[in-house]
């Protein structure tokens, strides 16, 4: 998966955690801007206003 | 990897990070038995296992980075000790992975610990104590009352085995304790594939007499580490699959950031049985796939599975549902607050 494979040893396995580290870091901007946008909307919505 | 595994993935993802974001642990440990029970290797359960660990942690320090919930100086510590315990526990991972025991052997580990905590956490729960899980969100400025300091961490902190250090909220402790309880964690982490978070902020309370909330701030940032250097150690022998971390990670940082919305919202102590009839029924899953392993009863390992993703359903549904209600309830609602 991203060309990963092409590494070897030491450097495909920084590579792995390094994905997982930038992923972590995009999902947790992204997630908290979704949350913020759509945040308000989605509790009124559950709350039947 | 089948888009419906995919899915599979994200939603199993989803469900333990609402009970992660809920309950602030207890999430991770689960990943392994499902991985184990859906077929994959010991290694790769452990690894990839270690690997969401790390991503998950990612995400819950930098939420709680500004809360002040975090000891450095015992953080890098643990880290010490950490490090050598998880290189251990992967070597005995291998070791027992070549005489063709490893799936046992942890399998039955886990049954005896998730059923331990299982039980601690069900029996808490029922006398109405405060065992079994805290949230994350707690106050890190606060100082520990000498009176709420544990017996056994007192006794502790009077092994004046140089060099002591001072930690945050006045606890004097020997760096040797600190590194033989993060060497003890290390290792689970590592034979076991969990951060070992569950494990390590008891011990941090009642073995080091550590504040709470700098116990759990402490606790992710140290889980941060040592998933990392977890991960990186099984990636090096081809441990960690990219296809079920980042969808099980994908559905877990949504997940955690409903359960976190919801702990201002839902009374944990409503819940906390129901997680301790999770932690019991993923003992028995486990327990239940190790029947058919030995009896060579493949329909066991369905079971087995279902009883794992059922009793994840079953909580993080109980989570959801108590915070719909909270929502809908027009008293509750107006003193609560989103995340």
């Amino acid at each position: 998966m991203f060309g990963i494979e092409t590494l070897g040893g030491n450097a495909q396995a920084a590579a792995l955690v390094g994905v997982v580290l930038v992923e972590a870091m995009v999902l947790y901007v992204g997630y908290g801007a979704l949350t913020a946008a759509l945040g308000p909307t989605v509790r009124k919505a559950i709350g039947g206003e | 990897m089948s888009a419906g595994m995919l899915a599979l993935f994200v939603a199993f993802g989803v469900l333990i990070g609402v009970l992660f974001g809920f309950f602030g642990m207890g999430g991770s440990f689960l990943v392994t038995p499902a991985l184990l029970v859906m077929g994959y290797p010991s290694r790769v359960a452990v690894g990839s296992g270690l690997a969401f660990v790390f991503g998950t942690s990612v995400i819950a320090t930098l939420k709680h980075r500004d809360l002040g919930q975090v000891d450095y100086k015992l953080g890098i510590s643990m880290i010490i000790g950490t490090t050598v315990g998880l290189e251990v526990g992967k070597e005995i991972v291998l070791y027992l992975e070549e005489l063709g025991l490893a799936g046992n052997i942890i399998s039955v580990t886990y049954v005896l610990l998730l059923g331990g905590i299982g039980l601690f956490v069900t029996y808490e729960a029922l006398k109405g104590g405060n065992g079994g899980g805290v949230s994350h969100d707690v106050d890190g400025d606060a100082d520990i009352d000498a009176d709420d300091i544990p017996e056994l961490a007192k006794k502790i902190q009077s092994y004046s085995l140089p060099p002591m250090i001072t930690l945050r909220g006045g606890v004097k402790v020997s760096l040797w304790m600190i590194l033989l309880v993060a060497f003890a964690t290390g290792l689970l982490s590592g034979f076991l594939g969990v951060g070992g978070g569950f494990i390590r902020m008891p011990a941090l309370f009642y073995l080091i007499g550590v504040p709470v909330p700098i116990a759990v701030g402490t606790d992710l940032f140290e889980i941060m580490f040592s998933g990392g250097i977890g991960s990186f150690l099984y990636a090096q022998s081809g441990g960690v699959d990219l296809s079920i971390v980042a969808p099980l990670l994908a559905g877990s940082a949504l997940g955690a950031r409903v359960g976190s919305a919801a702990t201002s919202i839902v009374d944990e102590d409503e819940i906390k049985i129901y997680f301790g009839l999770m932690l019991l029924l993923g003992a028995l899953a486990v327990a239940v796939r190790q029947a058919g392993n030995y009896l060579g009863m493949g329909v066991l390992d369905y079971v087995s599975l279902a009883l794992i993703l059922g009793s994840a359903l079953m909580v993080s549904g109980a989570v959801l549902y108590s915070a719909v209600k909270s929502i809908r309830a027009p008293s509750a609602a107006g003193s609560s607050t989103a995340d």
